[in-house]
């Protein structure tokens, strides 16, 4: 995959929820083919970042920039038009739509398909839509309702929608939380292909450093809306700050 | 074929060939036909969870534009006047559309009530204009220029009404299948996914909101022809209460549901007035309320039920 491009870039965000400060001057840059994990303890402001960066939440101050295009207070809907795709913590999908339906409907949304006498069915890209879910270990589970399915599983196909748009950068929320622990490795191995081989790059806030360390190229440690530390996973997870901070309070 | 399909197909010969057998039938099945198309406008919306108690609005608008061409054009002409009923509710229906759309639930669905009565209220003060309460006079009108006798019009009026609605069932049918249609649905499901696959949940739904609006002035402006006459009580939120009691009573988001529902309905109404005018709408209520009960999912629901019974006991070896 190429790299260098920066995709996103953030300047100056600050954002607080009455006393708690969510973000205080984060400034950070993520290049293309450079998959970024954010760590830090709960309530550091990681989740607020994600939600600046998709529009959900609009900063007091500060630029979010997408491929050199200020983004900062344009919707979610303008910003995932723009190439940024996002899974959530807890998996944002259609409950009373089959796992495949679900893949259906964001890619005729990618294709803006609005024509109301075609079949979601028969779309052009279901082809591609079943080598997606395929490609996330779900298609014996296609045409079942995604609310039937078990956490780690919707986990998955929540991200594979978010694939199903084909973005450049993708944002993750604890992608693994919810998967058993046993699993968590599997599930990340067949992620981290699956971005490969769709050059998307990923943004994910995780708890668990094993995982940081096996699939980063790049750590970010957030603490009380700030970035404390930046660097590859063996400088970060070796920092006695990061060791006394954040890998401390996971264990 | 399956009994499943066979049943529905011996419904529809027999409504077919109802108005051949018993004449009287005729104005009734339309009238039934007419309130099916405005429900099928109610069950549109149910599909994104939202339940208007304002769609006579529409049914209103149309069923008046048809009669205002009407007395415009000294009897009118059937085709021109269904096309501009339903040309006046789609524009409605985008104007009130376009601000309903903002909200959900129950303040949807009082917003919708808001403008229903406030063109009910208009219907009935502006008296020089609409006839107030007493309404309007609808003549029956020429076909394409042809003048036509009562009976051949009510006649023309119920099958050529029949073709029309089983063409927009089988439209709205579609409509349902396609990605919009199943974006539509996911209103009620998940409207934040929606806008993060880069969809307006708000364009979504107006889509679905006009094809509603355009539905029951579908409806509307066949009752006004049919009924020789348009009140206000068209627009008012009885009539709109109806719609959605048809919509559950037929069967929640099914397209057949809304004509089976409008069929026993109108039927009902019709006759249990008759027979028990004083208790007739007790009867009704007592049958919504089994319904809800018992059967959340309509007499088309309770159909289904019955047949994989059924089914299941022909499977046994």
């Amino acid at each position: 995959m190429s790299s260098g491009e920066i995709l996103l870039e953030a300047k100056g965000l600050e954002i607080h929820f009455g006393g708690v400060v969510a973000a205080d001057n984060v400034n950070i840059q993520i290049a293309e083919g450079r998959n970024l994990a954010i760590i830090g303890p709960n309530g550091a402001g990681k989740t607020t970042f994600l939600n600046i960066c998709t529009g959900y939440v609009k900063p007091a101050s500060g630029h979010v920039y997408f491929r050199g295009r200020e983004v900062t207070r344009r919707s979610p809907r303008e910003i995932t038009r723009l190439g940024v795709a996002r899974a959530f913590q807890i998996p944002q999908l259609f409950a009373e739509h089959t796992a495949l339906e679900n893949l259906l409907i964001a890619a005729s949304a990618r294709q803006r398909r609005w024509n109301p006498f075609e079949r979601l069915s028969s779309i052009p890209e279901r082809a591609e839509m079943e080598r997606l879910l395929d490609l996330v270990n779900c298609s014996d589970v296609a045409d079942r309702l995604v609310n039937e399915l078990p956490e780690g599983q919707r986990k998955l196909i929540d991200i594979a929608v978010a694939l199903a748009l084909k973005p450049k950068l993708l944002l993750m929320d604890e992608p693994t939380s919810g998967v058993a622990s046993s699993e968590k490795y599997g599930v990340m191995d067949i992620l981290v292909q699956a971005l490969a081989e769709a050059e998307v790059t990923a943004v994910f806030v995780e708890h668990d450093m094993g995982i940081v360390e096996k699939y980063a190229d790049k750590v970010a440690v957030w603490s009380a809306g700030q970035i404390q530390l930046e660097g590859t996973p063996a400088e970060i997870l070796e920092h006695p700050d990061v060791i006394e901070n954040v890998i401390g309070e996971e264990v | 074929m399956t009994l499943r399909r066979v049943v529905p197909l011996l419904l529809l010969v027999l409504i077919v060939l109802l108005p051949v057998i018993a004449p009287w039938s005729k104005i009734v099945l339309t009238l039934a036909l007419a309130k099916g198309l405005a429900v099928l406008g109610i069950v549109v919306l149910l599909q994104a969870g939202q339940v208007s108690f304002g769609h006579a609005l529409f049914f209103a608008v149309s069923a008046y534009a048809a009669a205002f061409l009407g007395q415009a054009f000294a009897g009118g002409e059937l085709i021109s006047m269904l096309l501009i009923g339903v040309a006046a509710s789609l524009v409605i229906g985008l104007l009130v559309g376009l601000f309903v759309v903002r909200y959900r639930y129950i303040f949807f669905g009082m917003l919708n009530l808001a403008f229903s009565m406030i063109f009910y209220s208009i219907l009935e003060k502006f008296y020089y204009l609409t006839g107030g309460a007493d309404g309007m006079q609808v003549a029956r009108p020429s076909v394409l220029g042809i003048e036509m006798e009562r009976d051949p019009f009510e006649t023309l009026l119920f099958y050529g009404g029949m073709v029309l609605a089983i063409l927009v069932a089988y439209g709205v049918h579609r409509f349902l299948q396609s990605p919009l249609g199943n974006m539509m649905k996911t209103i009620k499901t998940n409207e934040t996914r929606l806008e993060y696959l880069g969809v307006s949940a708000r364009s979504t739904l107006l889509a679905g909101y006009v094809l509603s609006a355009l539905l029951c002035g579908l409806g509307g402006s066949i009752m006004a022809v049919a009924q020789g006459i348009v009140t206000p009580e068209y627009a008012y939120w009885i009539r709109s209460g109806e719609l959605v009691f048809i919509a559950i009573l037929g069967g929640a988001g099914s397209v057949s549901g809304a004509f089976v529902g409008a069929l026993v309905y109108e039927v009902v109404r019709t006759y249990a007035a008759a027979f028990a005018a004083d208790y007739w709408q007790m009867i009704l209520g007592f049958f919504l309320l089994g319904i809800i009960l018992y059967a959340s999912r309509g007499l088309v629901g309770l159909y289904d039920s019955v047949l994989q019974r059924f089914e299941r006991k022909e499977d046994r070896p």
